[in-house]
């Protein structure tokens, strides 16, 4: 009766390794797809894809796409670029939204619960179809730099970076997750005498490692990922992320092993990023409920 | 014995640095939400090193009371003043007061020592003066051996340590204690509430202290407030209102078991006592004290379980059954049913046998009877 059990046990344990797996690869092939492809020529690259040799590194393998995804496109500006866009303005809109967040959660204000549901309705409205309003807005807009007052962004750091420091769904996260702290550590530390921007720094902030790790993860792909944006406002190859790139591998036939390893070289910076917060990733979902 | 005597030296120290005088008054005290008044013209006043118990039932407006005068509420008329100061619009931090709270609000990502440093931190004191007053908090409350630890690392009772530890260290002119002990359970809140205790006589602090539990309400107040419905019902020392409860509601609320209410009838009346009566009770003369009654009027006789005792039979003020006994050792309670139906609970202090349904006699010392007007 017990070894019938046991089997039992093993069979179910068997089927949902099985299970595990399969959903696994399903996330894995395209990667491994992308990496192995990324060494192969042209055209081994495209007849390996009728068969399970496409995820092999088998054939021919080189470095030459490598070499020539970097002689095609100046990759390694592309990539400081988006890596600094990115980073500069995850760290901007943790520090303004987590303040927009704290400050709809724990001060009284009036007009504060319009205003949030302004902010939550700003998430459904598609990006495409403010693209071009904000364009116009934005080619105006003055700016006083090193060399004086200029007016108009575009082909600029900044039109990629200041219009998406703010967004409802970052603050969203944020007041989400400051509803659950308890009140009562914020009316101690009031009672203790810290003021409001103490209690932002010294409280809130520290508690707060799940959903900052989230909203960081969610704006970096989303900055990371930018394409039609900086597609529209920048046209010096200077300030180029890594997305528009691509469009230097389409130009005239599409080099397939090229483009793959351009992909790959650009993926590492995101799945650096990822492992490197993927522990305070998962437990902020599991305590926030918020899905990535 | 010697460190007992340490301990209050230490606490006449701390009470002597700097600590202002920190008397209070409430007067005519009211907080609305929207239109729901919950505060209804409360006046108080709790001297300097007091002891305050604020009790009531749950919603009787204790809990709002008491964070009015830390600041946490805003207050929507009266005056309140802490100090001889009127602090309605002051924030928390400009009262001198600090807090320790139900569930601790302790910061989870600071260690003990961290914790009870917190205010001393925000006000930029020195290093050597933080550590000075956390040893010295932490001498008191005996948690030395806890101070690098973090809270979650803590029993229930170290972490109500650590929450009254910080405001120790703050050396505050009034603490304010938010139900501490509601989420310890039995043993340990008894111990608890002797420490508070003790901490009061050691400090010789103002203390306001919201509770729902009369017996933390008797055992460690002054003063106590008994509030209802955001209402003041009594104040008084502890023993005054359980000897002398000026309506139904404090004497059912004072005392455990509760008071016994029976509806009576005035037969006879004076200005010093009544004759009272009702179908399963031998008529009897009690004091009225100072209570107006009118013959023929319904009113309310309040008997403490206690003030009851079993009488040879056919000898008894009261004759009911025995519906259930609780045996506690040193006590014993019993559930009887008289004969028009109504239950009295009679505690003896003795331990005692009864059987279900057993006939039992009643007395009762009449000067230790209460009398209610029937709609009080």
């Amino acid at each position: 009766m017990a070894a019938i059990r046991a089997d039992n046990h093993r069979l179910r344990l068997a089927v949902r390794y099985l299970v595990l797996i399969l959903i696994a690869a399903i996330f894995i092939f395209p990667l491994m797809f992308m990496v192995m492809s990324s060494f192969k020529p042209s055209d081994q690259l495209l007849s390996d894809t009728s068969s399970l040799r496409a995820f092999l590194p088998v054939g021919d393998l080189s470095l030459h796409n490598y070499m020539g995804a970097f002689e095609r496109a100046p990759v390694g500006l592309f990539v400081v670029n988006s890596i600094f866009v990115t980073s500069t303005t995850v760290l901007l809109s943790l520090l303004v939204c987590s303040l927009a967040g704290f400050s709809f959660v724990f001060l009284q204000w009036r007009g504060r619960d319009v205003m949030l549901s302004i902010v939550l309705a700003t998430l459904i409205v598609p990006f495409e179809t403010i693209a071009i309003p904000l364009l116009l807005e934005v080619s105006k807009l003055p700016w006083l730099g090193l060399s004086g007052l200029e007016w108009g962004w575009l082909d600029s750091y900044r039109v990629q970076i200041i219009p998406w420091i703010a967004d409802g769904l970052t603050i969203f996260l944020f007041v989400q997750y400051f509803k659950g702290l308890p009140e009562e550590l914020i009316e101690a530390a009031r009672v203790e005498g810290a003021s409001w921007l103490q209690i932002y720094l010294r409280v809130v902030l520290p508690l707060s490692g799940p959903v900052i790790a989230t909203a960081a993860i969610l704006k970096f792909l989303v900055m990371y990922n930018q394409y039609l944006w900086p597609l529209i406002v920048v046209q010096q190859e200077q300030y180029r992320p890594v997305m528009v790139g691509l469009q230097y591998f389409f130009q005239l036939s599409p080099a397939w092993g090229e483009i793959m390893a351009y992909l790959t070289l650009i993926t590492v910076p995101v799945l650096a990023f990822y492992l490197a917060l993927q522990r305070a990733f998962i437990a902020s979902i599991a305590t926030t409920g918020v899905k990535g | 014995m010697s460190m007992l005597l340490a301990i209050c030296n230490l606490g006449r120290i701390l009470t002597r640095e700097g600590r202002e005088m920190a008397e209070i008054k409430l007067r005519g005290l009211r907080k609305s939400y929207g239109g729901h008044e919950v505060i209804r013209g409360v006046d108080i006043d709790i001297a300097d090193g007091e002891f305050c118990v604020f009790v009531g039932p749950s919603g009787c407006g204790k809990s709002t009371l008491l964070r009015m005068v830390a600041g946490l509420e805003d207050i929507t008329d009266g005056t309140l003043e802490i100090g001889g100061q009127r602090v309605n619009e002051a924030q928390p931090r400009d009262r001198g007061v600090a807090m320790v709270f139900q569930n601790y609000a302790i910061f989870p990502h600071m260690s003990v020592r961290e914790n009870m440093a917190f205010g001393l931190t925000i006000a930029h004191a020195s290093k050597a003066e933080k550590a000075a007053k956390v040893q010295r908090a932490a001498e008191i409350l005996q948690m030395e051996h806890l101070l690098d630890r973090r809270p979650s690392q803590l029993s229930g009772g170290q972490r109500q340590r650590v929450a009254i530890g910080r405001a120790i260290t703050r050396n505050p002119g009034v603490f304010l204690f938010d139900e501490p002990l509601s989420n310890l359970d039995a043993a340990l809140r008894m111990d608890m509430r002797m420490e508070i205790g003790k901490l009061h006589k050691q400090l010789g602090t103002t203390m306001i202290y919201v509770t729902h539990d009369q017996v933390e309400a008797m055992t460690l107040a002054d003063k106590i407030i008994v509030l209802r419905d955001g209402q003041v019902m009594q104040a008084g020392a502890p023993m005054e209102l359980y000897q002398n409860p000026v309506n139904r509601f404090v004497a059912g609320f004072l005392g455990a078991p509760s008071m016994n209410f029976l509806d009576v009838e005035i037969v006879a009346a004076d200005n010093e006592t009544a004759k009272v009566a009702r179908p399963s009770m031998d008529p009897i003369v009690v004091p009225t004290r100072g209570r107006r009654f009118v013959p023929g009027a319904r009113a309310v006789l309040g008997l403490r379980p206690q003030h009851i005792s079993a009488c040879a039979p056919d000898q008894g003020v009261l004759h009911g059954q025995v519906t259930l006994t609780e045996r506690l050792g040193s006590e014993t309670v019993v559930d009887l049913v008289m004969q028009d139906g109504k239950n009295v609970i009679a505690a003896f202090g003795e331990d005692k046998e009864f059987e279900r349904g057993q006939r039992v006699d009643l007395i009762f010392a009449p000067e230790q009877a209460h009398l209610f007007e029937e709609e009080s």
